[in-house]
């Protein structure tokens, strides 16, 4: 296992080997301390490591992510696992805005917070957050899955395409052409594995309630232009 | 861009070290702002009776000094001087806006920075680490601090364009973000009797929140009208006498993490301006809501 201390090793110097180790340790982990908020952390792998980052991440931090599975234990800045391919980003604590924004795949587990933005443009993607998304989540999310645990802020899903969100919670509005949706059979199944996945076991699938696009807004209609 | 953060310190412990804190915290947020940087420092009330006037000279020296002692002692009686770099701060006898007025026009090469009983405003063009390092803010006590580093998007880079923006006494505002009606409002607040002195879009927002105490408002009841009459986008930390606040517009596109402690609250733009100070690994985090008012103190 390599181990990187940030207090005394450049940024360039952690991102530079994990780049290489599709060649010199596909399967290996490395550990980060000392991350002080720093920014870009962990981003572009493309190999199924395990990266642990010791304390809390600045901006970008596990963007592009492929086949890794990165755990922060601590808070994470704006933009994690910003479009990210696949693999896993695991945060213990809470994640600033747009995290998980225009993803294509993988598993984002937030077990605290995520604040506004979360999932934004999300193309594919799957979110389980523990606590609370802030407002404008899932923005014009194209597919992929949100699971909130707790409540969401204003104007969930506005404009959304084909994501699926699930929200325990409360759901303080619902922005332009969200609606409800009834939870069937699939959905329960989906949003079960969703947490299993997550290590949420505690919630039950059918506390949950489903939303996603009326599909009024994307097919052009006469109306919606102003 | 900018790089905005603000410690408030709850006891005695940290205060000596305020100075040597904020400059760890400003010189994290460089890459927010490399055009220029400030701080307002809260710190060593004037004697009773006394206001403290902070200036700014690009050509200050033994000289200079000596005779900026003279021409001001021939306005107020006596005053003291103490120099930081190109800044002084001076104790004035009585009100420090009046004095402060009053400097403005016997001594046009002066610019003023600040007014009150204690705020000290410092600021100057350039990276931040060269800016702290200036003033020699290691070892500086006070009881709470701002700090901004710019990127300019409004207007011009020059100090006097630089945050914080003191626009009444001993209040005090660093902004992360840009205004879009701070013309209109602006002309708005000349017609109440707010002065300016550069087109810049934050000093607008300190002078909102002048005029808005000076009809009464408390600092909470000024930032909520602050939320009905501003537009834009805003991170704001601000600072009073005794007083600290943070507020961000209801889009919240703009960063802002506060974290707390026993023995202090934080506010920066990002958490690693944080993660200078002692104990931040264990400190409360959070990121303010949007349209929600924090205040400590006041």
């Amino acid at each position: 296992m390599k181990e990187f201390n940030l207090d005394q090793e450049e940024i360039r110097g952690l991102n530079q080997h994990l780049h290489d180790m599709p060649s010199t340790d596909p399967n290996g982990s490395v550990t980060v301390t000392n991350p002080a908020g720093k920014h870009a952390l962990a981003v572009g792998i493309d190999t199924p490591a395990e990266v642990t980052i010791e304390g809390h991440v600045g901006y970008y931090c596990a963007g592009m992510n492929q086949q890794a599975t990165v755990h922060i234990n601590g808070n994470a800045g704006p933009g994690l696992a910003e479009n990210m391919m696949s693999g896993k980003v695991i945060v213990s604590g809470n994640a600033s805005q747009y995290c998980g924004a225009t993803a294509h795949g993988g598993l984002l587990v937030i077990r605290g917070d995520a604040s506004s933005r979360c999932g934004i443009s999300m193309k594919g993607v799957d979110i389980v957050v523990g606590g609370n998304v802030g407002h404008m989540s899932a923005f014009m999310a194209q597919t992929g899955r949100l699971v909130v645990c707790g409540d969401a802020g204003a104007a969930l899903g506005d404009s959304i395409y084909e994501a699926r969100l699930y929200v325990r919670g409360s759901v303080a509005n619902l922005g332009a052409d969200c609606i409800e949706k009834e939870m069937g059979e699939e959905h329960l199944q989906e949003v079960t594995e969703l947490l299993e996945a997550a290590g949420m076991t505690d919630c039950k699938a059918s506390d949950f309630r489903r939303y996603g696009s009326a599909r009024q807004l994307y097919h052009f209609n006469i109306d919606n232009a102003y | 861009m900018c790089g905005i953060v603000g410690l408030y310190t709850k006891n005695d412990r940290l205060r000596p070290e305020l100075g040597t804190l904020l400059s760890s915290m400003l010189i994290q947020m460089s890459d927010r702002g490399p055009d220029s940087a400030g701080v307002a420092l809260y710190r060593k009330p004037a004697a009773e009776g006394n206001g403290k006037v902070t200036v700014q000279s690009p050509d200050l020296d033994e000289e200079s000094m000596q005779s900026l002692q003279q021409s001001l002692d021939a306005v107020f009686g006596s005053v003291s001087l103490t120099r930081r770099a190109n800044h002084v701060v001076i104790e004035v006898p009585g009100n420090a806006m009046e004095a402060a007025h009053m400097i403005e026009e016997t001594h046009t090469d002066l610019r003023v920075t600040s007014s009150g009983q204690v705020i000290e405003i410092f600021k100057e063009k350039g990276l931040p680490k060269d800016v702290v390092n200036q003033y020699r803010l290691d070892g500086v006590d006070g009881t709470h601090a701002l700090g901004h580093t710019r990127m300019a998007t409004e207007s011009a880079v020059t100090t006097e364009h630089s945050h914080p923006f003191s626009t009444g006494l001993d209040l005090c505002l660093v902004h992360n973000g840009s205004l879009s009606n701070h013309n209109h409002l602006r002309r708005m607040l000349m017609s109440e009797g707010i002065r300016f002195q550069t087109d810049n879009d934050s000093e607008v927002a300190a002078g909102y929140l002048t005029w808005r105490l000076s009809q009464g408002d408390d600092l909470e009841d000024a930032l909520n009208a602050a939320l009905r009459d501003l537009d834009g986008f805003y991170t704001f930390a601000i600072g009073t006498k005794d007083g600290f606040a943070v507020l961000r517009d209801p889009i919240a596109c703009k960063p802002a993490v506060l974290a707390e402690t026993d023995d202090w609250v934080a506010m920066a733009s990002e958490y690693r301006a944080i993660a200078q100070l002692p104990g931040a690994e264990n400190a409360r985090i959070w990121e303010p809501e949007p349209a929600t008012i924090y205040t400590w103190g006041g």
